[in-house]
């Protein structure tokens, strides 16, 4: 193998996994290192330079850091990097003497955002302080998406939502809440400079089977139904609830209705349980709760007597994969299962719509009445139109929407720059040494072997009876510190200078994972097979030195490293050395 | 601050027949300089026992006084062990071999702790060909006193103040040879992959085991004109052959095919196979061995290797026919047996 270039800084991003799978590359480590030093404010304000929404995404966010972990591969759990932000924003001081305060020096431009949720606000976040003058339209009443509309309050408790929405419209954003925009054009012909679209995925599918229009009246489409809950419109539910659907979304409808009177509440889903799209959190959680999930049922019929609905019956299923591990679902022969219900919640899915963009706009659509968006710039084919969030690329989830707003809030003022779109700012890098002494680091070198410690929760009894509240305790302060510890600072690098080397061995013989082995080179497929342990993880680069004297090469396995340090403290040479690399996204500027 | 090794090991490592990873066979975090070489020597035991499935508890661990001496606690840390006074480990291992003969004795000692002080002990020991494995980790000064030249030290080289050690070195190795050793080889703290298979080979050994393993002491003898730092001895270094050490059990798929190398059975079918084996060197023969020795001497060459066995050894008990049951498993009945046997061979000798 070529020596690996550890100067391009996409090599330690690399390494450190959470950051890298955070589609916003919050700098976790780096933030649990000030949670641990009880650096609250400091811990917040790094989140929310990169995520935005610190409280809401420390309660709500999808975390696929987490299933990224390093620590996950070393012992059984990832560290709970979600939860750990939670205490960042929960214990903060005052944050907005931090922050950008309005009114900004204006540059004359206008911008105009069509949607409230996660992906605009954070365009706005971005641009307001550049200057642009900034008219946000949702027919909502007031910001935050789905954030408001959908996530329940006993997840997301509605304090949290607005303060972190208002430290965005406190930037001094025209906001045009209840107003449903039915024409782009109308938008364009208005003269603003840029427009970007974050009308997220509205409109959640039907079920269309025998029974479905004389049932009518029980049954409800969930997002809808969330949203109408979540805007009091609607304030209970019959004591028998069938949801049909595996997702999040199935997993909110199921939940609220405890909360609104449904005591026997079924989850039904055609696929597997392992294979539902809800997260495995949300499942145990709903569980918890007393709701039942059945699994391989797919709904026949909605069975209506006397024009009331009275239940729906099912027919049995199993997964059958074929040669190429595709699945399909296969009657099981077995007789219709019927299940009595008062009332049915659809969540199945969700969908985009875009009734209100005409042609003459210019936005072409392609694929399944998808908007034509460039995967980097998320420019439409209308030059001066921006898409972000769901409305981009279909339903994903908040922190991707974040990751989407900053990115097109980058383009949007590159284009008003009259600068390239795909010129794209290079990240803000450094890397700096933490050695004290010795056997003394800047870091907290030792490794804990502490298991994940679990997030309190409240009593069933006491949280069922009260939708608004929180299910969640979140961690007291000794138990986050504990939680924070188990970080393995993995941004902490391993850094090899070749030149010092004496191969000496003691980096090999101390390391506890044994990640590192001197060996002569070869590609890489065969030198996985040559390293001190097996390397079977190749989404995990190998680090590779230049040729040493004895004609060997360092190969160090990034797979399990501890970044313990102890193949730094044991280097006579200081051919190795820990140094903290900070990796920041750099955002429109 | 550390000094504190993590107790989180990779998850794939391999398993032996026993079911243990190698972190069954560590030991302590060694409190040895960072880069000494004694630490790779241990790397290397643990490595050795793991792969030939030895029980932890059926293994001793001897030494005497020195940072080599003091290794035992970062090796086998689920193993017996008796750090004894300095250069005594020789009479400590006779008389625990002599009491449990089932037991795997690994002895490990240093330059100074067996060419000095030990002498005596370490002479008496080879003599008498008691079944164990002796490790010198061979740094050329005593370490732990703060760099003094050791009886190892070549005329010549130069200690860290750089003065000229003005006295012929003892060759631990043709020493051995010369005192009727029935294994003798020669190894580099910085060469695992020809110090494992020596290792594993010694263990096997019935016999006197002797491994003279040059060891580089970073702190006081890794300095220009020492002829016992890394670089040295890297650029003198010349090897006998590649070694393997092939057990018996994975004989029939590991086979190496004829004529490629040299085979040394050993006395229960495991096999140590040579390959590109010096032409001036027979490890049957003694002489030659000794010869080897001298002649790389001559040419400032360091040999490594195997250098010497015989294959019909056979070990103190054997020669002074002890009984075939460990002493320290027989009772009172069977060390006692009474006044009628005692009666019986007073009156064979009326
Ligand atoms: C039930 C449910 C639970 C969820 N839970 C989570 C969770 O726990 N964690 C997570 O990360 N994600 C979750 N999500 C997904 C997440 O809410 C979305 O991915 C995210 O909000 C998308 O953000 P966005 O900015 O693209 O648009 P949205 O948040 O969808 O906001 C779009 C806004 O635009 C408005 N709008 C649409 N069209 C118009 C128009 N023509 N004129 C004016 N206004 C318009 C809408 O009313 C809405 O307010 C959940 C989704 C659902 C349905
Ligand atoms: C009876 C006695 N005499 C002297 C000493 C002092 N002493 C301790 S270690 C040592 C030399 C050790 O040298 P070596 O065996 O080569 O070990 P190294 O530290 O080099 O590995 C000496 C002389 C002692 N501990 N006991
Ligand atoms: S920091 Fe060094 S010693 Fe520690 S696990 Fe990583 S490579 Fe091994
Ligand atoms: S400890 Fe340092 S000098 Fe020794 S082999 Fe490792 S990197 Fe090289
Ligand atoms: S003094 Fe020398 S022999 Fe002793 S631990 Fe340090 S490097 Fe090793
Ligand atoms: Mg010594």
């Amino acid at each position: 193998m070529k020596p690996t270039d550890d100067k391009n800084p996409e090599y330690f991003h690399k390494v450190v996994d959470c950051q890298y799978a955070c589609p916003a590359h919050t700098p976790v480590p780096e933030y649990i290192r000030l949670i641990a030093e009880g650096k609250y404010t400091e811990a917040y304000m790094i989140n929310w330079e990169s995520n935005v929404f610190p409280g809401i995404l420390g309660r709500t966010c999808d975390r696929p850091c987490e299933p990224a972990c390093r620590r996950g591969r070393v012992e059984e759990e990832p560290v709970a990097i979600c939860r750990l932000k939670r205490v960042a924003a929960d214990n903060k001081e005052d944050v907005k003497q931090f922050m950008p305060k309005a009114p900004f020096e204006k540059n004359g431009k206008r911008i105009a955002l069509i949607g409230g949720g996660p992906a605009s606000l954070t365009v706005a976040r971005d641009l307001a302080p550049l200057g642009y003058e900034i008219h946000l339209y949702d027919e909502q009443d007031a910001g935050g998406g789905m954030m408001r509309s959908q996530i329940p309050s006993f997840r997301l408790p509605i304090d949290v939502l607005n303060e972190e929405v208002d430290y965005i419209l406190d930037l001094g954003i025209h906001t045009q809440f209840k107003t449903y925009v039915s024409s782009l054009q109308e938008i364009l012909d208005m003269g603003y400079d840029a427009v970007f679209v974050g009308t997220g995925a509205p409109r959640g599918r039907d079920l269309i089977i025998p029974g479905r229009k004389e049932a009518d009246r029980n049954i409800h489409i969930g997002v809808d139904w969330l949203a109408s809950v979540a805007f009091e419109h609607t304030h209970k539910i019959g004591k028998k609830v069938i949801v049909l659907g595996g997702g999040n979304t199935a997993m909110d409808c199921c939940r609220t209705s405890r909360r609104l009177g449904g005591e026997q509440v079924k989850v039904v889903v055609r696929s597997p349980y392992a294979e539902m799209k809800a997260s495995p959190w949300e499942k145990e959680d709903a569980l918890h709760e007393d709701i039942q999930i059945l699994d391989n049922h797919v709904p026949k019929i909605f069975v209506v007597e006397d024009g009331k609905l009275k239940g729906m019956t099912f027919e049995k299923v199993h997964a059958v994969f074929n040669e190429k591990g595709k699945r399909s679902l296969v009657p099981t022969g077995e007789p219709e299962v019927f299940i009595e219900a008062d009332d049915v919640l659809v969540a199945i899915g969700l969908e985009n719509t875009f009734p209100w963009v005409e042609k003459s706009t210019g936005v072409e659509f392609g694929e399944w009445g998808m908007p034509v968006v460039d995967a980097v710039t998320f420019q439409s084919t209308n030059k001066s139109v921006f898409f972000g969030g769901d409305s981009a690329f279909g339903p994903k989830n908040v922190i991707t929407a974040v990751a989407h707003g900053h990115q097109a809030a980058i383009s949007i003022n590159l284009y008003l720059k009259e600068k390239s779109l795909t010129e794209r700012p290079s990240p803000f890098v450094n890397l700096v040494s933490q050695k004290m002494g010795i056997h003394e680091w800047s870091y907290d070198s030792e490794v804990e072997n502490d298991l994940r410690y679990a997030v309190p929760h409240a009593a069933k009894t006491v949280t069922l009876k009260d939708r608004k509240m929180e299910v969640e305790l979140g961690f007291d302060l000794q138990t986050a510190l504990k939680e924070a510890r188990r970080c393995l600072n993995c941004d902490v690098q391993t850094v090899f200078v070749k030149d010092r080397c004496i191969e000496c061995d003691a980096c090999m013989d101390i390391c506890p994972t044994s990640c590192i082995t001197f060996t002569a080179n070869g590609e890489e497929e065969d030198l996985r097979t040559r390293l001190k342990a097996p390397s079977l993880n190749l989404s995990q680069d190998l680090y590779v030195s230049d040729t040493l004297p004895t004609s060997r090469v360092m190969v160090k396995d990034e797979d399990v490293c501890l970044h313990c340090g102890l193949c730094a403290e044991r280097c006579p040479t200081s051919a190795w050395d820990m140094q903290q690399f900070l990796y920041k996204v750099t955002k429109a500027c | 601050m550390t000094y504190i090794r993590s107790q989180f090991r990779h998850p794939g490592l391999p398993k032996n027949d026993l079911g243990y990873t190698t972190k069954e066979y560590e030991g302590a975090i060694s409190t040895l300089c960072a880069g000494c070489g004694h630490d790779s020597i241990s790397g290397s035991i643990i490595q050795a026992c793991f792969e030939m499935s030895i029980a932890p508890h059926r293994i001793a661990k001897l030494s005497g006084i020195g940072c080599s001496s003091k290794t035992p606690t970062y090796f086998l840390g689920h193993s017996h062990g008796f750090n004894s006074v300095h250069g005594r480990m020789p009479s400590v291992a006779t008389g625990a071999n002599m009491a449990n003969r089932d037991l795997l004795y690994m002895g490990v000692s240093g330059d100074g702790d067996s060419a000095s002080i030990g002498m005596g002990q370490f002479v008496h020991v080879i003599r008498r060909n008691l079944n164990m494995v002796y490790i010198v980790m061979n740094n050329g000064c005593y370490g732990l006193t703060k760099g003094q030249d050791s009886a190892t030290a070549d005329a010549g080289s130069k200690s860290k103040k750089g003065v000229a050690n003005p006295f012929q070195p003892i060759d631990m190795a043709g020493l051995a040879l010369e005192l009727g050793a029935s294994f003798v080889a020669q190894s580099f703290s910085g060469d695992k992959e020809q110090l494992i298979p020596l290792i594993k080979a010694a263990i096997d050994h019935p016999g006197f085991a002797f491994i003279n393993v040059i060891s580089p002491c970073v702190t006081f003898n890794n300095n220009p004109g020492s002829t016992k730092s890394y670089d040295y001895v890297r650029e003198h270094v010349e090897a006998t052959a590649t070694v393997d050490f092939v057990p018996l059990k994975k004989e029939i798929t590991t086979s190496y095919q004829k004529g490629t190398g040299t085979d040394i059975k050993m006395h229960d079918g495991s096999y140590i196979h040579l390959e590109k084996l010096a032409d001036d060197l027979d490890p049957y023969d003694r002489l030659s061995a000794m010869n080897a020795l001298q002649n790389a001497r001559n040419k400032n060459e360091i040999l490594t290797g195997l250098l010497y066995i015989n294959p019909e050894s056979t070990d103190l008990h054997h020669t002074i026919q002890t009984s075939d049951r460990p002493l320290n498993t027989l009772g009172q009945e069977e060390l006692c047996p009474g006044s009628g046997v005692l009666e019986g061979i007073n009156g064979e000798l009326r």
